[in-house]
């Protein structure tokens, strides 16, 4: 099943009653089993374009769709930014929202969520309160709430740029893993470049005032261990080929503010 | 070096100082003691203030003799019926304003129109409606719960996170379930707070209603032994209206806690 975002534009009506245009002309897929990983400066319409593909938002022109779904109805898993888990729901009883919703059975509910708070590492917390979490173990949380689900089609908005340096470095590793276990098409937001080269199979770059796609780079690098020291030099150069073209843009944007 | 040596303290360490238990305790007790030798040392006529004591002892007369019994039941009617039809109106009405925005646009004027009325003012109109006898007085303070747990809980509403919502129906929830399990349980500590600030209008409404027309009731009662010049009885009155108050504001607390555990 993979996932097409066709001519995708966004116009928005400012304060001052002025048409903006936040995403002109947007063309991509995401196939299976591929990390897609937008990135571009503030302003840029990349959280935007991941709202259109999550249903949260009606595109102007264009369309999302999934193909090749074999008349099964598609499901999305949605990790937040804010994290958004229900503070009155517990570890567990948040991440098997989804199912619940949906109408799985207890015994199928149990299972599953417990199997993907195994997965993400917060076994011994489902009865937990969000509150009574670190950032990092909240948003584990949502990670397996999302993945609770089994969903075609992850989608992941900055979701770790709340969490500070160190724990950031330990989750990007973690979803490589988890990721490795599930093998989902995942659509990932950052403005990080180093998480962006470190995650993506592809990395989509995003142009300002309009959004419009400026490049997408391939990144030819295993997936698993590219941080490891026989592939910096390559690491480096896709970082700053994308820091090349993001670089004016994030100037202008610190301007603007 | 030593001699220049100084120590940085914390200037700070009044804020989070312990107070003893007892401290509470001490400023009513206090009072009552000062009250009862002023009453002791008659340097007031017990008709205008009478001692802790001579109200004590008299209220216990009212409570032998049963009659106390019928007023406190005939207020917890009252008081309990009104409360809890006008905050379980207020709260799904507000949960309806507040989610549906043409619920919202059309009836929010008409009810910012009546909220200010003063509620009292009603109580001939709803008894001509309604008649004499408990339905009048239960509606006003129904009416009177009604309109701070409904602002209450719509403002709740209003304030809830749109990425909760956002996240529930990404999970599959219907608008339903939005409302019961992210709307609600989001809105809840506002709703409390207009729920307590109810339990004080209902209580004022109460004795108001009880005062212009009942027989039985605490607010009958203050005044018909405030029209027999009997202080102490009328006194006991009153103290039994703050033990209500009280009361009432403690449940509050209670089911808050109970009901919001993850606070």
């Amino acid at each position: 099943m993979r996932i097409v975002v066709e001519n995708v534009d966004k116009k928005f009506v400012d304060n001052n009653k002025r048409e903006v245009t936040a995403l002109e002309n947007i063309n991509f897929t995401i196939n299976e089993e591929e990390i897609v990983v937008l990135v571009g400066p503030s302003g840029c319409g990349k959280s935007t374009l991941l709202n259109i593909v999550g249903g949260l938002l009606s595109p102007t022109n264009g369309q999302v769709y999934f193909e090749g779904t074999n008349d099964i109805e598609p499901n999305l898993g949605i990790v937040f930014q804010e994290i958004a888990l229900f503070p009155w729901r517990t570890v567990f009883e948040n991440v098997i929202y989804g199912l619940e919703e949906r109408g799985v059975p207890k015994k199928e509910r149990e299972e599953k969520g417990k199997y993907y708070i195994d997965m993400v590492g917060l076994t011994g917390f489902e009865n937990a309160y969000p509150k009574q979490l670190s950032g990092g173990m909240k948003q584990r949380a949502g990670i397996a709430r999302a993945l609770c689900i089994e969903p075609h089609l992850l989608l992941m908005d900055e979701p770790f740029s709340a969490l500070d340096a160190q724990t950031r470095t330990i989750m990007q590793e973690e979803l490589l893993t988890i990721w490795n276990r599930t093998r989902l098409s995942t659509l990932y937001v950052t403005h990080n470049i180093q998480e962006a080269v470190y995650l993506g199979d592809r990395v989509i770059v995003l142009s300002r005032h309009p959004g419009k796609i400026k490049s997408i780079i391939n990144i030819d690098l295993p997936k698993i261990g590219r941080d490891s020291e026989q592939y910096r030099d390559q690491f480096e150069k896709y970082a700053d080929e994308i820091w090349g073209l993001i670089r004016h843009d994030a100037q202008e944007a610190l301007k603007e503010a | 070096m030593s001699e220049s040596k100084k120590i940085i303290k914390n200037k700070v360490a009044f804020l989070d100082r312990k107070i003893p238990r007892y401290a509470s305790v001490l400023g009513i007790t206090v009072l009552l003691l000062l009250w009862e030798t002023i009453c002791r040392m008659n340097l007031v006529p017990p008709l205008f203030l009478p001692a802790p004591t001579a109200i004590l002892s008299d209220g216990w007369d009212l409570m032998a003799s049963g009659e106390l019994m019928n007023h406190i039941t005939a207020s917890l009617t009252r008081i309990v019926g009104g409360y809890a039809i006008g905050a379980t109106v207020g709260i799904i009405i507000g949960l309806i304003l507040g989610f549906s925005r043409w619920a919202d646009a059309i009836f929010t004027p008409v009810v910012y129109s009546i909220y200010p009325i003063p509620k009292i003012a009603l109580l001939p109109l709803i008894i001509l409606w309604l008649g004499i006898g408990e339905m009048p007085k239960v509606a006003i303070i129904a009416l009177g719960v009604f309109f701070p747990v409904l602002i209450n809980t719509f403002s709740g509403v209003k304030s809830v996170d749109q990425t909760l919502i956002k996240a529930a129906v990404t999970f599959g929830s219907s608008h339903f379930n939005v409302i019961r399990k992210v709307i609600l349980p989001g809105a809840l500590p506002t709703i409390f707070a207009g729920l307590k600030l109810a339990a004080g209008t209902a209580l004022l409404l109460l004795v108001s209603a009880e005062m212009i027309a009942a027989q039985y009731g605490i607010g009958a009662m203050v005044l018909h032994y405030g029209n027999l010049m009997i202080t102490t009885k009328l006194m006991f009155g009153v103290m039994i209206l703050s033990l209500l108050g009280l009361l009432f504001n403690r449940g509050l607390h209670w089911l808050e806690n109970k009901l919001i555990p993850w606070k």
